[in-house]
């Protein structure tokens, strides 16, 4: 009985030990199981890949995604893409690598939020080599979006989506009334006052009022004060020009906004916007399917665009690049995914991209005509006008730009709350110094 | 070999649960202690470098820090105290016979079971300013609107509220299970002695009811301290820094600033407040006659 009892023992034992252990090293092998694998196609017998691309949930990855048996009938690679929306994005991404997974071949980035960081983290493998073997593959880019994939002569990305602050305004509300759309900002805040009607629900002005996101949106505002975040690493945010720019942003948010802007970002000012509840909207170019898609606007047929209005400080308007790709450092298969890279930013790609609405960074393609058709004519005039007078950041271009944009963004919500714009803007000065001192 | 096996067997059984427990938490807990002695950015390239308590210094100078703990307690305290009241009361209706009182008990459980992230993007639109159905309610009261989520002032009040309508029932629950098991003898004693129901619930139910009361606020306090799904799904901590606890502090210093370090050390003194709420659990349920 005793020989029984421990023969059932001995039994039990190895299965919980089996059981339980193979539960723990399924937890921890959970990470490695995406990596990409080579397998062999039969029916070629061609070597077939996967390369994983890490993308945010952005109009350039549903457009390119329609693309993609393009790119493998032609080179056999296959494209798993993951996608995130942006802030999940620059989380799960900077997780990834930091752990020294292989699984991220290519990655999608922003140059001007994660660009800097992932570079100095060791995130990025450099592209100079593939770009030294073929002459040439880089002069097509608008200059001031590839130096944003760049550190000394290091180049680490391509950048593929660019964009520029421009005014959308409502056509039909402007013709009633028999106005122009305004070329200067005291033009916009006197048409913004006069047609400003809130008792009816309708708004004079509305603009990304939150925190962080209002950030690259009120830069535009500011550069046109003739101010800037910094110059020469020193903190330049409570300059007489800095203090009106925030004043004025947040005095147009306050009087002619709708209520609730504190909490806005791109998506919630949008929709007021599309809701026909604002007459002017500032905000990125690249959003602007948003407002003219009848499908996500009731205002679709009725928006104008105009260039970024002048301001004291002349016209000035932020026309960064928004989004990049670039090769993981620890991928396997670089030279797939530099396939990938080359396809995705090659002249015939970026023009079927942008004829979807995706403003790309190749001057080529917005030299020519089927390059901008698709567009409004009157947002192409204002891109176009735009950057002849751009400014390649809309943020600080530091490393450490999440701690900076929040410290400029608290003088923003100060100054659409109607606080003490000298005293936030002071205060967020010194904060934005001892940022540049750690830099 | 069966030898080896009886001898050591009261160790190998619980082996594997063992190994979970430090390879799940004991693991993580101890890295992000090693880790808050550090300066990390997640890069590979530059190892993390000791710097021993600077982290907690710049913790206790950082204004920003003070703030989200007062947010964290306010929250905390204003929503358990609002949902114990609340869920009392509710017991004490449910706890009646009436008819259709499982359908009730049923609808009563959703707020509790739906996922916090689809509450809080319900809850975004309820409150939304211009075409929400709050301020439509107040209109319809002849009350003046309110911002809501998008108010500094208003902030917490709205996110507390949401909190109370997903967490109530779970008190209420609690505490219809603790009415249900109460003894009879006392209430026949005290109606024939005369007494009123006043006098029967603040006399009687209530201090019998008193451990189980214990046990649900101890539990939501905990719960509450750690919110983080429903403030990250409505205002991300805006506006401004007004709805900001410790948790969403936390990941705003990890994933956005890339401050590994302290914000390792925000976590380990956040887990120092909730282990030694935890230990009071443990005390004030024993001392209120409760085995643990």
């Amino acid at each position: 009985m005793k020989k029984k009892w421990n023969h059932l023992r001995k039994v039990s034992l190895s299965i919980a030990a089996v059981v339980g252990l193979s539960t723990v090293l399924a937890a921890c092998s959970g990470g490695t199981k995406e990596s990409a694998t080579d397998t062999k196609d039969s029916s070629t017998g061609k070597q077939a890949q996967t390369i994983r691309l890490v993308a945010a949930n952005h109009p350039w990855t549903e457009a390119i995604k329609p693309l993609l048996p393009e790119f493998e009938k032609e080179t056999g690679i296959k494209v798993k893409v993951d996608s995130y929306f942006e802030d999940q994005l620059s989380q799960k991404t900077s997780v990834e690598f930091a752990a020294n997974a292989k699984s991220i071949d290519v990655v999608m980035f922003r140059p001007l939020q994660d660009g800097k960081q992932f570079e100095k983290n060791g995130y990025f493998s450099s592209l100079n080599e593939y770009v030294s073997k073929e002459k040439g593959s880089t002069d097509d880019f608008v200059p001031s979006a590839l130096g944003s994939v760049k550190k000394g002569d290091n180049l680490y990305g391509f950048p593929v989506v660019t964009e520029s602050t421009v005014l959308y305004y409502r056509k039909d509300i402007l013709d009633k009334a028999g106005l122009q759309p305004p070329t200067t900002l005291d033009e916009l805040k006197e048409q913004a006052k006069q047609l400003s009607d809130p008792d009816n629900g309708l708004y004079g002005f509305v603009a990304r009022g939150k925190r962080s996101p209002a950030v690259t949106q009120f830069s535009s505002f500011l550069y046109s004060h003739g101010a800037d975040f910094m110059k020469d690493g020193k903190a330049t945010l409570n300059t007489p020009e800095a203090m009106e720019a925030f004043a004025y942003y947040g005095g147009m948010l306050k009087n002619y906004g709708p209520p609730g802007t504190l909490n806005m970002s791109w998506p919630e000012a949008m929709a007021v916007f599309t809701q026909g509840k604002a007459v002017f909207y500032t905000d990125a170019s690249a959003l602007y399917t948003n407002a003219t898609d009848p499908s996500k606007s009731s205002v679709a047929d009725k928006v104008g665009f105009a260039p970024f209005p002048a301001g004291p400080g002349g016209n000035h308007v932020a026309a960064p690049p928004a989004w990049a790709i670039g090769i993981g450092a620890n991928s396997e298969q670089k030279d797939a995914a530099w396939e990938f890279v080359k396809w995705a930013t090659s002249k015939d790609i970026v023009l079927a991209l942008q004829k979807t609405g995706i403003t790309g960074a190749l001057t080529s393609v917005w030299d020519s005509p089927e390059g901008t058709e698709k567009f409004p004519k009157d947002l192409t005039e204002a891109i176009v006008t735009n950057n002849k007078y751009g400014i390649p950041y809309d943020r600080p271009a530091i490393v450490n730009v999440g701690a900076a944009r929040d410290a400029i963004g608290d003088v923003i919500n100060a100054a659409i709350e109607g606080k003490d714009v000298e005293a936030a803007a002071k205060k967020a000065n010194q904060t934005f110094q001892e940022i540049l001192d750690k830099e | 070999m069966s030898y080896w096996f009886d001898k050591h067997v009261k160790w190998i059984y619980p082996l594997p649960a063992v190994l979970f427990v430090a390879l799940m938490m004991v693991f993580p807990i101890g890295y992000t202690f090693w880790l808050s002695f550090n300066e990390w950015s997640m890069s590979n390239v530059d190892p993390p470098l000791w710097v021993a308590f600077e982290n907690y210094k710049g913790l206790f100078e950082d204004e920003l820090f003070r703030q989200a703990l007062w947010t964290t307690f306010y929250f905390t305290v204003v929503a358990v105290a609002v949902q114990t009241v609340l869920g009392i009361l509710l017991a004490l209706m449910m706890n009646a016979h009436f008819i259709g009182k499982g359908i009730v008990k049923t609808l009563f459980l959703l707020p509790m079971v739906a996922t916090p992230v689809a509450v809080g993007l319900v809850w975004v639109l309820i409150y939304e300013p211009n075409v929400g159905v709050a301020n439509i309610f107040l209109q319809a009261l002849g009350l003046p609107v309110q911002e809501w989520l998008a108010s500094p002032d208003l902030v917490l009040p709205s996110l507390i509220i949401i909190d109370v309508w997903e967490w109530t029932p779970m008190i209420a629950l609690i505490i219809l299970a603790g009415l249900v098991s109460l003894p009879k003898d006392p209430y026949e004693a005290a109606i024939v002695d005369g007494a009123n129901r006043f006098q029967i619930f603040w006399k009687i139910t209530l201090p019998l009811l008193k451990p189980t009361i214990y046990s649900a606020v101890l539990l939501r306090l905990i719960d509450a301290l750690k919110t983080f799904d429903i403030i990250y799904a409505t205002t991300q901590g805006g506006p401004g820094t007004s709805s900001q606890t410790l948790n969403i502090y936390g990941y705003v210093l990890g994933f956005q600033y890339f401050q590994l370090g302290k914000a390792s050390a925000l976590l380990m003194v956040f887990f120092a407040i909730v282990l030694a709420l935890s230990i009071l659990v443990i005390y004030l349920r024993k001392k209120a006659g409760v085995s643990v």
